[in-house]
């Protein structure tokens, strides 16, 4: 289907393990973090296509991350994901420059559409 | 502290006692206590300054009138009694003048006797007759109209007396003559020791002048009594002359005196009464008390109706005056009540709505969680096409999905309570999103044959407000609308301008309605009354929708008739309106 690399960022690492195996099993390159300076980390050493970003983590909130993100790779698309419904800021993040906002629990089929369209756009 | 500084602070403390029953009684009793305690002290402090006035005036004037009456009364006895006393005494001296002036022979020669008589007579007159009486008490000289010489006066009172003390003026009787006189005697000393005695009698028709030259009213009498109580004149109440006078005089007196009693007749009346000194006379005047205090009745009548006039006009004002202060009271009292209560109402919406967000913040990990293993699951068994029991595995999977997506549901809905969606504001037209909504519901309301009426006014004006959340209010309080009557029932839905220039949009139903209690609670959230169906959100994520949207929401229901939810909106939401989350 395709060989997009998405780097999943979240402490729940309960989540990334099972969403990443999905996306995987859907041919899906997955990368894992398990907090926003191990994302920034793994970005010097390689660039996905997508990040999937958490924003609500320890240390680093996603909301910094994504700031870090936008002014080392402005071009590197980032979707926000988060379990708090805070339409702020979720605005708050796509007016950074993140291409949109997800709420979990994820819809899996809704996710890869919008990585579509972040890659592709 | 001295008891000077304390005062003010006592007496606030004493009419706060008065006036307020300590907190905790019923509200109905305060204000009735109150009202009561006002018109009580409001009524003493007008009344009793207005009654001791009327008292003291009423018996002032009493006194007043008393001593006017007393004082007139006495001047008019004093006057009279002279009257009669220099009448009696020139009767006196004329007699002594003629018993000393002429000497016995004179006295008994007939023709110049008469002849002195006739002089006498006209010169003074009341007298009826003369005679001289020898020392046997014989008659021995007359002259008037009756034929009384040789009489014998021996035993006759006039002429005992008259040889004791030398003169004597008798009470009135009627005697030989028939008509009541009283009589003059003199005692004519001679050297020879046999005294002769000059005696005249007097018509009392004089007196009778003197009593009516005084012009006494219809309510007053004056008369003459003797020492012995018997009428000396006629008396206008108590008979005529020589009847006895009813009354018993107190003491003797030479002075006016008064006396206050009630006469045989059964009436009250002032009586002034004085001794002639020297004299067996008594001058009574009497005065109806009725008359005297005529016009002080007069004036007790006008003072009364006046009171009472006064006692009507501050008590009308009073009522009046208190009614409406206790009634701004408790009006002021119930307000505050109710922002109390208003106040309570929100802090608990908000606290539950900072709960609901937590909550729902909290389970959306594990539920991420739950999601994706499931998702993996599913996955992992769409690649293992010849594993036993998959297909049972599969349904297991999507079951859990399927309550994933339930729970799901649940805490998004828990966050649009919290956390209001994005407000998109546009121009909108209410009745056409109403119409949107019941494209919806339409085939449950057809199902169910409940009929959906629509009175909506064509003139309303657009609003700007945000669609998607105007439908999901819609949405829900019709459905609730739904939920709410039995089949066959029947909703009606109205929009209309209200006048100050909102737009409110009513939903009603006729279906089983709810109580007091419930309708308290209606709007706060997992308060339900469909046990077991539903989350209890609905109605206060309406609540919060529409107080987002600037806009209102009241509910009125009563049991067995059923519901109404009114929902007013602005024509334009606020900035900061739109800002407030619950």
């Amino acid at each position: 289907m395709s060989d997009y690399t998405v780097l999943l960022v979240d402490d729940e690492e309960d989540f990334t393990q099972a969403l990443g195996e999905r996306l995987e099993l859907r041919d899906y390159g997955v990368r894992v973090a398990a907090s926003g300076e191990e994302c920034l980390e793994r970005l010097e050493s390689e660039l996905p296509d997508v990040v999937v970003l958490d924003l609500r983590m320890p240390g680093l909130s996603g909301i910094e991350v994504l700031k870090r993100i936008k002014s080392e790779y402005p071009d590197l698309p980032v979707l926000l994901l988060t379990g708090y419904g805070s339409t702020e800021e979720g605005i708050k993040g796509m007016q950074l420059g993140a291409v949109e906002y997800l709420m979990k629990p994820l819809n899996i089929d809704e996710l890869i559409s919008k990585i579509h369209q972040a890659v592709g756009g | 502290m001295t008891l000077y500084d304390r005062f003010p602070l006592l007496l606030e403390r004493f009419f706060e006692r008065l006036f307020f029953l300590p907190q905790g009684f019923l509200s109905a009793d305060r204000y009735v206590r109150l009202r009561r305690t006002m018109v009580v002290l409001m009524f003493l402090v007008t009344m009793v300054p207005l009654t001791i006035m009327l008292l003291i005036n009423y018996h002032q004037y009493r006194k007043t009138l008393e001593q006017e009456t007393v004082s007139q009364l006495t001047i008019l006895e004093n006057k009279t009694k002279h009257s009669f006393e220099l009448f009696l005494r020139e009767r006196l001296s004329a007699v002594k003048y003629i018993a000393h002036a002429y000497s016995t022979q004179e006295l008994k020669d007939t023709s110049k006797f008469r002849e002195i008589f006739f002089t006498m007579q006209e010169t003074f007159s009341g007298f009826v007759d003369i005679g001289v009486i020898d020392p046997d008490g014989i008659q021995v000289s007359y002259v008037g109209p009756y034929n009384l010489e040789g009489k014998d006066y021996s035993e006759t009172d006039p002429y005992r007396e008259v040889r004791i003390k030398g003169s004597y003026i008798s009470d009135v009787f009627m005697g030989y003559r028939g008509f009541p006189h009283l009589v003059i005697a003199v005692e004519k000393r001679m050297r020879a020791g046999r005294d002769m005695v000059l005696r005249a009698s007097i018509n009392i028709g004089t007196f009778n002048d003197i009593i009516a030259s005084l012009g006494l009213g219809p309510e007053e009498d004056a008369f003459l009594l003797n020492t012995k109580g018997v009428l000396q004149t006629s008396s206008k109440f108590y008979g005529q002359v020589l009847d006895d006078f009813p009354i018993q005089l107190r003491s003797k007196a030479f002075q006016p005196t008064i006396m206050e009693t009630t006469d045989p007749q059964g009436r009250d009346v002032l009586l002034s009464y004085v001794h002639f000194p020297k004299l067996e006379f008594v001058l009574v005047f009497v005065k109806l008390r009725s008359k005297i205090f005529h016009s002080w009745y007069a004036l007790k009548g006008q003072m009364i109706v006046v009171f009472l006039v006064g006692l009507l006009v501050i008590a009308f004002i009073i009522f009046q005056l208190t009614g409406l202060m206790v009634r701004r009271i408790k009006q002021a009292d119930e307000k505050r009540e109710a922002a109390i209560q208003e106040l309570e109402h929100s802090q608990k919406l908000s606290s539950i709505g900072q709960m609901a967000a937590g909550v729902a913040h909290e389970i959306n990990n594990p539920l991420a969680i739950i999601n994706e293993k499931t998702g993996l699951m599913l996955d992992l068994l769409q690649g293992k096409p010849d594993m036993a029991k998959r297909e049972k595995f599969q349904e297991l999977c999507k079951a859990i999905l399927r309550s994933v997506e339930r729970a799901r549901g649940i805490t998004y809905r828990l966050l649009g309570f919290a956390r209001r969606l994005e407000t998109h504001y546009e121009d909108l037209d209410v009745n056409e999103i109403i119409k949107d909504v019941l494209g919806f519901l339409e085939r449950e309301a057809k199902d169910r044959n409940v009929a959906i009426r629509l009175e909506l006014d064509p003139e309303l004006e657009k609003i700007s407000s945000d669609q998607g959340q105007l439908e999901q209010i819609f949405l829900n309080l019709l459905n609730n609308s739904l939920e709410a009557v039995k089949d066959g029932g029947e909703i009606l839905i109205r929009s209309w301008k209200k006048k100050d220039g909102r737009t409110a949009i009513s939903l009603a139903d006729n279906g089983s309605g709810m109580g007091k209690e419930v309708m308290k609670h209606i709007f706060e959230p997992f308060y339900s009354t469909k046990k077991g169906k539903g989350t209890g959100l609905g109605l206060s994520i309406t609540y919060g929708i529409v107080k987002n949207l600037g806009g209102d929401i009241t509910v009125e229901s009563q049991v067995g008739r059923g519901t109404t939810f009114t929902v007013s909106l602005p024509k334009k939401v606020m900035a900061e309106e739109g800002e407030n989350d619950v």
